[in-house]
């Protein structure tokens, strides 16, 4: 989806603002918000490409508006009641519907450890033929889903060369909507700045892409 | 009143509570610590995300969703145990064992893992090296990627608008931003962390440290060294780091 959050390239968004000794959270809400959003996770009835896609849906203007934790609340909140975990009366009152069931909590602290340790990986040791190889020339499509995506726009329609091949990996535009892994190989592709961005930019200069198979043809 | 979902969504989330509805201002779960009766209307109870992350906690514990012991477990690992601490460790190694710098470039998950480092968002990492002719700068254009095992959770300006969307277009603006203006002649590689690799930038290290311990040469790392957004320091020399 051409949406806010695929910001490469703007220019208007002011000045990068270092914060001194930054904490990890700024206050106790932010932590909670990002556990929490870990913790349900937990329960698998979504996956990362959906988290992501789930974020990308919010109206521009509160996508600005809006701090990143608070964002990610937006995001599991409308996650939470489209798997029926939650129903808009709960969270509206703040208290389990009469007769709701009680669960039993996904993620305990005692396996806190193993998630954070072993993370979720999503490269997949399956045999998948890579239809590029390193050191070859391609053009990242023009194509516009409207569904997620992690092609950025400023790179579609541009020619790059294939830096390394990453392996083969989880494809978000798929799994962001249940529609299956469908797992295929990944490449960092090396786009010239000034392919990218014309002769007002450096010569040598260049950004490394991480793009799948499906967003690639010959060039 | 109805509230649809759209509008409760809204206004759960506005900031500034611009958009509550009578109805979410009555609820979201806003603890009714205040001791009159209950007759009035809730318009003005605040927005404050502090107030609706703790009603959606309560909610999500009563409901059996959510284990507090695991929320406090998860933050505590952020806030005292995973952190840029690591990663400096990571990069004092290669610059003081040639073997473990060959291993970092070339099998960086593996490598990571003989300090301890992996896991989640670190699942599959990727290490470039800094050298007096590249300068390598990391960026995440369309979330927030950052390799959590090795740097922690990212800093605000990490995350902001105004660093994903320049640093690919005006990699040497944002720098001087940071203080760190680059020779035209050196390239700068900037990496956007469009799929589930994770960077880490060894940077250069700094002339004059041979004399110096490992866990010397960890102290000087910075968080933003190893985003590349600036340069190792001698501590006394007066730059930034």
């Amino acid at each position: 989806m051409n949406g806010v959050h695929d910001l490469g390239g703007m220019q208007d968004m002011g000045p990068v603002s270092p914060e001194v000794n930054e904490p990890v959270f700024h206050a106790p809400w932010e932590g909670r918000a990002y556990a929490l959003t870990r913790a349900m996770g937990a329960w698998r009835l979504w996956n990362l490409d959906a988290t992501r896609f789930q974020r990308e849906l919010m109206p521009p203007a509160d996508y600005f508006r809006l701090s990143y934790y608070e964002r990610w609340i937006a995001g599991l909140q409308e996650l939470m009641l489209k798997h029926k975990l939650v129903t808009v009366m709960e969270l509206e009152s703040g208290q389990p519907d009469p007769g709701a069931a009680m669960r039993t909590p996904a993620l305990t602290a005692e396996n806190v450890p193993t998630l954070i340790g072993k993370g979720v990986p999503a490269r997949r040791e399956v045999p998948v033929a890579a239809r590029f190889r390193v050191g070859q020339s391609v053009r990242a499509r023009n194509i516009n889903p409207v569904g997620h995506t992690r092609l950025p726009r400023y790179a579609r329609g541009k020619t790059g060369t294939v830096d390394r091949d990453h392996g083969v990996f989880v494809f978000p535009d798929s799994n962001a909507h249940f529609h299956g892994e469908h797992p295929q190989h990944v490449y960092s592709v090396r786009f010239e700045a000034r392919a990218l961005w014309g002769e007002q930019v450096s010569s040598v200069d260049s950004v490394y892409v991480d793009l799948w198979d499906s967003y690639l043809e010959p060039a | 009143m109805t509230t649809t979902r759209r509008d409760l969504l809204a206004g759960a989330l506005t900031a500034a509570g611009t958009a509550l509805t009578p109805a979410l201002a009555q609820g979201a779960g806003v603890p009714h610590d205040h001791d009159h009766d209950h007759e009035h209307d809730h318009q003005a109870v605040p927005s404050d995300p502090a107030l609706r992350v703790k009603a959606l906690e309560s909610l999500l514990v009563a409901k059996g969703l959510v284990d507090r012991a695991a929320l406090d477990a998860l933050v505590d690992t952020y806030e005292h145990k995973v952190g840029p601490r690591n990663g400096a460790r990571v990069v004092a190694r290669a610059w003081v064992d040639p073997a473990y710098r060959q291993r970092l470039l070339a099998e960086p998950d593996a490598a990571l893992a003989e300090l301890g480092y992996g896991g989640l968002q670190g699942e599959h990492m990727v290490v470039v090296e800094n050298t007096p002719m590249v300068h390598n700068l990391v960026v995440c254009t369309l979330c927030s990627c950052y390799p959590w095992p090795v740097l922690g959770l990212p800093p605000v300006w990490y995350k902001s608008a105004a660093y994903r969307s320049r640093s690919v277009i005006d990699p040497r603006g944002v720098l001087r931003e940071f203080g760190l203006v680059l020779a035209d002649e050196v390239e700068v590689r900037v990496w956007d962390s469009t799929a589930e690799l994770r960077y880490l930038v060894l940077p250069e290290r700094p002339s004059g440290t041979d004399h110096l311990s490992e866990e010397a040469l960890a102290a000087m790392v910075t968080r933003d060294a190893m985003i590349g957004v600036a340069k190792v320091a001698m501590p006394d020399s007066g730059k930034r780091v």
